[in-house]
């Protein structure tokens, strides 16, 4: 076809070693909106930012209106028509919506009271074109995170943008909102736009979208037209068909209940609800996966669990006792151990060496202070021994951590975490950016745990990991567990459609 | 979504524009964020530069800079009496800067020493008021302790807004500081000025009782024992407590922290508490050791100096007594060469460009020349 408004063409994109992005081909037509689907890390956003300017591809090339362009910074796209609405705004929050859309304009240089009025009658109506309502005169703190999005996305149309990327445009939207958000598209498509929206919601591209690309472990897997596919299929392609996982050989491990929740709702840090009613069980020497797609509770789960969160209603109960009030030391004191979402960001400080590291979260015990005074020697010692131990490779204890690979920060984490033997492990993502090698060492670290008599609660969004370690698989949607399927029974299809919102079909595998 | 890469490195790249020919240029600056630490070398890197920067200023008012800052180097350490006056303006600043490096090291920005110092010295003078009979053991004691009070709470002043309401806590420091110089102006010019002073404004002169002994003949008073003494503690403190290793965690990594189960709040009220407390102690020792009376313009800037001091040092106690030894024979120097026709004011522009350099040299540490593939 002649008329694609958006080709690329053989892109690869590597970030180290980890190829983000595989020979991807794409395009995209004139007054279409196509969505580009994939699970978490399948390469989604990496091939959109390639598009916009925020990274430069590796290799391959970009063809904008068919001719090839050299996008290099967010300023080459947007001259080329291409503008990004990316995941979270890039907004300026004391600003009005009305100055963040005209910011960097260099057409006029004095700004009267008459200006802005005319700016203000121009964005309206532009909004209004597009079915795009906000208050243009208020600035942007006090507006709800959908009109932010709107004033995003009025941003790249005032600037001329007729390519128009959406960066998982409903993950922050009510349910109205994104229908809304879904006439804005319809609308856009009939004035000759092409509109891209990457997303891993299947229901929403169905209902929203004209072509639908799949992309899977930074490869493309398939360009369907919606017309001709269906959810089923799309799961199946989103998720991979190879039954590669050779699950843990296991011994029957379990004991008594360890961790029981119930009917807990939760709510996120902007006061939307974030777990709704959840309940579940996790057993001594049971490993219980927690699959998903990002965004649908399980962060505020693993904070809840460790401390970091309070909750509205329902209750936990841990080890025989009822937790009345969320307390990082007290989830530490009881034994919970938490491998967090993103090592440096939460788990490690890394301008500090080992021993401070290792020292997180025993420091306050007799056995590592006493009378406030650190047993700076003892520590050491007993650090050196971790470190031999979790054989992690470290040129000197003292060497920051920022300095050590991925997989020996993590191996050093563990080390932290497994040191006080812990009742439960809140583990999360926790081979995520690890290579083969790492991964396997972290895999076996949480299996020795379970054979020690451990709950783990597994949280992740590596599905195979989840099928390779877990006793059962929670599938977590929207706050709430929609599923579950122990080892023996474990069906990738059918998780991958629960994780998708999709509940059991009648006839499909138990 | 693009994994995230160990070093969090190369998060912005600069790259020149590609030449025309389609030759590309192979070098390339790289901002590497997790640089955080510059080197050891850095604070004295930029004395030095800060030295060749002014020494443009001094040349082009026609004069010789090598004849300047020799001038300032002797009247600053070259006698006895030009050594005990440094001496002596490095112990407000020591006792300033500690209390700002303590803040500063879990990235609380304490920028209200000056008014933390004020208030400790009308702390103290309100003693010498109120109980102008007390033997000097217990004079001197109660001075230090209200002094001590009066800077703690005026950090406090600072800490509780920061903490249950966000309110950024380098505009309240701030503007604190004008609240206690305003009030030091009422005292003096009001309710505590001399009966019998001759109308001008400032408080009865102290009795030695509530003096600050000296050293000799000198005007070297016993506040340096108290600075010394709060650097020792503060280094075994962070050193070797699990107080200090808290601190440690917040300044490396404050989300890290919360997840240890660090309270940070409460740690952020301690040290300003801390920080506040000694610059009152600071500002105890000013009136009772060196004016011996409550009076306007009781610091000249102490309490800013210091966070040049403090950052000077990167933060370090012991290097703290070198940079406020240091900074205060700056503030002497600059006294002496006013006999030879130049402002003190050389010894601000100094102190300025020092800590330009410092905080440029910070920055530009986190930049790398690569070369590219």
């Amino acid at each position: 076809m002649q008329d694609h408004s958006v080709e690329m063409r053989g892109i690869v994109k590597k970030f180290g070693s980890v190829t983000a992005s595989d020979q991807v081909d794409f395009s995209a037509n004139a007054g279409e909106v196509h969505a580009l689907l994939g699970e978490n890390g399948a390469g989604k956003s990496t091939v959109m930012s390639m598009l916009s300017g925020v990274y430069r591809a590796d290799e391959g090339e970009i063809l904008i209106h068919g001719q090839t362009a050299r996008i290099r910074s967010p300023k080459d796209a947007a001259l080329l028509g291409v503008g990004m609405v990316f995941q979270n705004f890039r907004l300026v929050q004391s600003l009005t919506a009305a100055e963040n859309i005209v910011l960097g304009e260099k057409s006029s240089f004095w700004r009267g009271s008459k200006w802005i009025k005319h700016k203000h009658e121009e964005i309206e109506a532009l909004g209004e074109r597009f079915g795009l309502k906000f208050p243009v005169d208020r600035p942007i703190w006090q507006l709800s995170v959908g009109e932010q999005q709107r004033v995003e996305i009025v941003k790249t149309l005032y600037r001329g943008a007729d390519i128009i990327i959406l960066d998982e445009p409903t993950s922050v939207l009510t349910p109205g909102e994104a229908e809304q958000l879904f006439e804005t598209l319809r609308v856009m498509k009939q004035a000759g736009k092409t509109v891209i929206m990457t997303t891993h919601k299947m229901k929403e591209v169905m209902a929203s979208s004209d072509r639908i690309s799949v992309m899977r472990k930074g490869k493309m897997i398939a360009t369907l037209a919606t017309a001709d596919t269906d959810e089923l299929e799309l799961a199946r392609l989103m998720v991979g068909r190879e039954v590669t996982i050779s699950r843990q050989e296991r011994e029957v491990t379990q004991g008594e209940p360890l961790l029981i929740v119930n009917r807990l709702d939760v709510s996120a840090d902007h006061g939307r609800k974030a777990l709704d009613n959840l309940s579940l069980k996790v057993c001594e020497g049971e490993i219980v996966g927690v699959a998903g797609v990002a965004g649908n509770g399980q962060k505020e789960l693993a904070e809840v669990l460790t401390g970091l969160r309070t909750w509205k209603n329902g209750e936990i109960i841990f080890d025989g006792s009822k937790v009345t009030t969320a307390s990082v030391r007290g989830a530490i004191d009881s034994g919970i151990s938490h491998v967090p979402e993103n090592r440096m960001k939460s788990g490690l400080a890394g301008r500090l060496g080992s021993v401070d590291n290792l020292l997180f979260k025993s420091y306050r015990s007799e056995e590592h202070s006493k009378f406030g005074f650190l047993k700076a020697a003892k520590n050491r010692l007993w650090s050196q021994e971790l470190v031999q131990r979790f054989n992690v490779k470290t040129p000197e204890l003292d060497t920051p951590v920022q300095q050590l690979s991925g997989g020996n920060q993590q191996k050093l984490l563990f080390a932290r975490e497994v040191s006080h033997k812990p009742k439960l492990m809140v583990a999360v993502h926790p081979t995520q950016g690890l290579d083969v090698g790492a991964t396997a060492g972290v895999h076996e670290l949480l299996m020795e745990l379970r054979s020690s008599g451990s709950g783990v609660l597994l949280i992740s969004e590596d599905l195979d990991e989840l099928l390779q370690l877990s006793d059962r698989i929670l599938v977590i949607y929207n706050g709430t567990i929609i599923g579950e399927s122990d080892h023996e029974h474990a069906d990738r299809e059918q998780i991958g459609l629960m994780m998708a919102g999709i509940r059991h079909r009648e006839g499909s595998a138990v | 979504m693009s994994p995230k890469n160990g070093s969090n490195s190369a998060a912005v790249v600069l790259e020149p524009a590609p030449a025309k020919t389609g030759k590309r240029f192979s070098l390339r600056l790289e901002y590497d964020s997790s640089r955080t630490r510059s080197p050891w070398w850095s604070p004295i890197l930029s004395v030095i530069l800060a030295l060749l920067l002014c020494a443009i200023f001094i040349a082009a008012n026609g004069m010789s800079p090598v004849t300047v800052y020799e001038k300032m180097f002797k009247g600053a350490f070259g006698t006895s009496y030009g050594f005990t006056e440094t001496m002596v303006k490095a112990i407000p600043l020591l006792l300033c800067g500690l209390g700002i490096a303590v803040a500063y090291r879990i990235s609380v920005w304490n920028i209200g020493a000056e008014g933390q110092l004020t208030v400790g010295a009308m702390a103290a003078t309100a003693v010498t008021i109120y109980f102008p009979d007390l033997p000097s053991f217990w004079s001197i004691t109660l001075m230090l302790l209200f002094g001590t009070a009066a800077g703690a709470l005026w950090g406090l002043m600072t800490a509780i807004p920061r903490t249950h309401f966000g309110v950024n806590e380098l505009i309240t420091s701030l503007m604190l500081n004008y609240v206690a110089l305003l009030a030091l102006d009422y005292v003096v010019f009001g309710p505590w000025k001399d009966p019998k002073g001759f109308n001008f404004p400032g408080s009865p002169m102290f009795t030695a009782a509530q003096s600050l002994p000296v050293l000799g003949t000198t005007r070297l008073h016993i506040g340096l024992i108290f600075g010394l003494v709060a650097v020792v503690i503060y280094y075994l403190m962070v050193k070797f407590t699990r107080w200090g290793y808290e601190l440690r965690l917040i300044g490396a990594n404050p989300t890290a922290a919360r997840y240890a189960g660090i309270h940070i709040k409460r740690h952020i009220i301690i040290v300003m508490l801390i920080s506040g407390g000694l610059a009152g102690i600071a500002g105890m020792a000013e009136v009772s050791g060196v004016t011996h009376k409550l009076m306007q313009g009781i610091s000249p800037g102490y309490g800013y100096t210091a966070i040049i001091v403090a950052w000077l040092a990167k933060l370090n106690p012991l290097g703290l007594i070198i940079t406020s030894v240091l900074f205060g024979g700056l503030i002497v120097g600059g006294y002496s060469v006013q006999t030879i026709g130049l402002p003190s004011s050389i010894s601000e522009m100094l102190q300025g460009s020092i800590l330009f350099f410092l905080i440029a040299g910070d920055m530009i540490h986190r930049f790398r020349i690569r070369r590219s593939a």
